[in-house]
């Protein structure tokens, strides 16, 4: 059992950095189980605060294009929940930064709520994001990972209303996410900061959550941006496609690279 | 007699019983949210239904009649009686909800529809009433289905429609579905996403079923008056499921009516790959709600085979889930041999070609008719026509009909 230290250690460089958090999403298995771990180290290395894991589904919803291609590699893999959870517990071992999974609502009810809650814990992760578990289904869902110490970070859409993104704060744990455009994830298309910002300041009164903001985001350009308004940056579609089609010590030489590209971008607030 | 379940469901968050439900990303919730308002209050608008009223008389071509198949079945046996959906316009049972949706969209002023599509009917009929309606419309279909109903996709591009082959996964129904619900999640302001079956997040289940139900309610009726009584068995196919549920739900409360869905098995219940999700399947979320789901130990999603592309779907409506469990429907299912069997059968006999996914409850129905007797009245959805399967069946054949 590896102690996680909880949601606190993740943000508590950040904010004596008094800087934007990094949080970076890589697929388990993508393409296989050696590189991932590898880019995992190498991301640690680079300054990255908080790994999100994603345990890869075939049908996922919420991604786009890259993410969806990089889930199938890793399933073509071979890659499946208990892998991943593996994955995570030799990373945090071998000393990676928090980590946080991800992944849809139809492979944890099939492994069992509790069974993956259990172990997800057990493999030192700080939480878990579920997409398609909304607001209202939290209640038959949440209590069981709650029960073993994971905080379950909700999003925050742009067609959210914001009395509802306000119950959605409150109901959050780790951190809110929120989403700072339409459609699913994917560095094809800009995020708004403008929106970003103007949500953040609204959602300040609602909660002492940190709050983070995510899709679209690809360059240093848009991480400074983001990071100049928000508590985190989530990187996902573009960091996947910087080592896609490479493995092992290439990969993470890639995947370093580019995250500390990201990582130098966000500068301590005036 | 059969077990009772009640008819009033979907209740406020969109279950029936355990199924149903909303399960997809927060920039779809509001959505589905305002679609739940905008439902409800057509709904209890006359107005709406008037207008719904006239297209389908005037342009679906409503009410379908019921046809008496006589030469289907040798031998002592159930009249069997199909309920002609294959008459509508458009070939199918799909317009029904097709209009109704697209009336709905323009109540709600959005410009634009987007659908899935396996088989290609449900393409052609959003086409066609965006066509009417003077909309937009963008159809998501798999690389393997555009294959496999070229003449469809034609249809489609005819009508002024845009098709967009999906290559991702098994590049079938389920992957159109996908891609549309994330099209959906980045033009979900102006767009409006005409879901083609009694699946979906809630409250696509309800209004799709609720569209289709003309088919159940004129059914009821025509049978009364042509034969005095209900019938003692009511059998459809069911891929998604919604000619099923709009021809099940006006016989719900009528406790003597068995209800068979008919699941198509592909090469075989017990092959790794067939179609059928109630018959072979287990509990999971897919496409927003909980339902029954053709899925591995891990909750992977499972390739799918019919040589209906219409059923070709590893899902099914959680309105079907609620009454497979509660016992007031059953579900069987006929493999891909016995459906071209009865799709030539019905060809030959009486001068009908049905579609392939019909195929699958004439098949079963021929069965059901002769263990019920005389005494026994069938009645079947011919849930449409199968001008689009000719040449699918030709290759399998070994004719050439191009």
């Amino acid at each position: 059992m590896i102690a996680s230290g909880g949601f606190d250690a993740v943000f508590a460089r950040p904010r004596a950095e008094r800087r934007a958090a990094l949080i970076a999403y890589v697929v388990a298995g993508d393409p296989d189980r050696a590189t991932t771990l590898a880019v995992i180290d190498a991301l640690t290395a680079a300054g990255v605060d908080l790994i999100e894991l994603g345990i890869p589904y075939g049908d996922p919803l919420a991604d786009g294009p890259t993410i969806a291609a990089a889930a199938q590699r890793a399933l073509d893999g071979g890659t499946r929940m208990a892998d991943a959870i593996a994955i995570a517990a030799e990373a945090r071992e071998r000393g990676a930064a928090p980590i946080l999974y991800f992944t849809y609502l139809n492979p944890i009810d099939r492994y069992g709520v509790e069974r993956f809650a259990r172990e997800a814990a057990a493999s030192g992760a700080v939480g878990a994001i579920v997409p398609d578990v909304p607001l209202e289904e939290l209640p038959a869902f949440g209590p069981p990972l709650r029960a073993a110490g994971l905080a379950i970070p909700l999003l925050i859409a742009p067609t959210t209303p914001p009395e509802r993104a306000a119950r959605i704060a409150a109901a959050s744990s780790g951190f809110v996410y929120l989403v700072s455009r339409l459609g699913v994830t994917g560095a094809r298309r800009e995020p708004d900061v403008a929106w970003a910002a103007s949500s953040i300041a609204r959602l300040r009164s609602a909660t002492t959550l940190p709050l983070a903001v995510g899709f679209g985001i690809s360059t240093p350009a848009h991480a400074a941006a983001v990071g100049a308004v928000a508590d985190a940056v989530i990187v996902g579609s573009a960091l996947i496609d910087a080592y896609a089609g490479s493995r092992g010590a290439q990969a993470a030489q890639l995947a370093g690279a580019y995250a500390r590209s990201l990582r130098g971008a966000l500068r301590p607030h005036g | 007699m059969t077990n009772m379940v009640d008819s009033k469901l979907p209740d406020a968050r969109g279950y029936f019983g355990r199924f149903g439900g909303v399960f997809v990303p927060e920039v779809l919730v509001e959505a589905l949210a305002q679609l739940e308002r905008a439902t409800n209050e057509a709904f209890a608008d006359p107005a709406f239904w008037a207008e719904m009223e006239t297209l389908l008389r005037d342009y679906v071509g409503r009410p379908s009649p019921i046809y008496h198949a006589e030469r289907l079945v040798e031998g002592p046996h159930a009249p069997i009686v199909f309920k002609r959906e294959d008459t509508n316009h458009t070939g199918a049972h799909k317009i029904n909800n097709t209009v109704g949706q697209a009336l709905l969209a323009r109540r709600m002023g959005k410009r634009r529809l987007i659908a899935e599509t396996g088989a290609g009917q449900h393409g052609v009929a959003t086409a066609t009433i965006g066509a009417k309606l003077g909309m937009q419309v963008d159809v998501y279909m798999g690389e393997v289905d555009v294959e496999r109903q070229a003449l469809n996709v034609y249809l489609m591009k005819l009508l002024g429609a845009t098709v967009h082959p999906v290559g991702s996964g098994t590049r079938t129904l389920k992957d159109a579905t996908n891609e549309a619900f994330r099209e959906w999640a980045a033009r979900v302001e102006d767009t409006f996403y005409v879901i083609g079956s009694v699946v979906g997040a809630h409250p696509y289940p309800y209004l799709v079923r609720e569209f289709q139900k003309v088919i159940g309610l004129e059914a009821r009726a025509q049978m009364l008056e042509r034969y005095g009584r209900l019938p003692t068995d009511v059998v459809a196919c069911v891929g998604g499921g919604s000619n099923a549920m709009g021809i099940f739900h006006a016989f719900v409360d009528d406790p003597d009516v068995r209800l068979w869905g008919v699941e198509a098995a592909g090469h075989g219940l017990q092959a790794v790959d067939t179609a059928a999700s109630l018959n072979a399947g287990s509990v999971g979320v897919l496409h927003g709600s909980r339902s029954y789901v053709l899925q591995d130990d891990e909750g992977q999603v499972l390739d799918t085979h019919s040589v209906s592309a219409g059923l070709d779907y590893p899902g099914v409506g959680p309105e079907h889930a609620y009454l497979k469990d509660s016992g007031r429907a059953q579900y069987v299912a006929i493999d891909d041999a016995d459906a071209l069997a009865a799709f030539h059968h019905t060809a030959r006999r009486e001068g009908i070609v049905p579609a392939l996914e019909s195929a699958h409850a004439i098949a079963f129905a021929q069965r059901l008719a002769t263990e019920r007797g005389p005494g026994g009245l069938v009645l079947v959805n011919l849930s449409g026509r199968g001008d689009k399967d000719v040449r699918t069946v030709a290759a399998l054949d070994g004719e050439d009909a191009r």
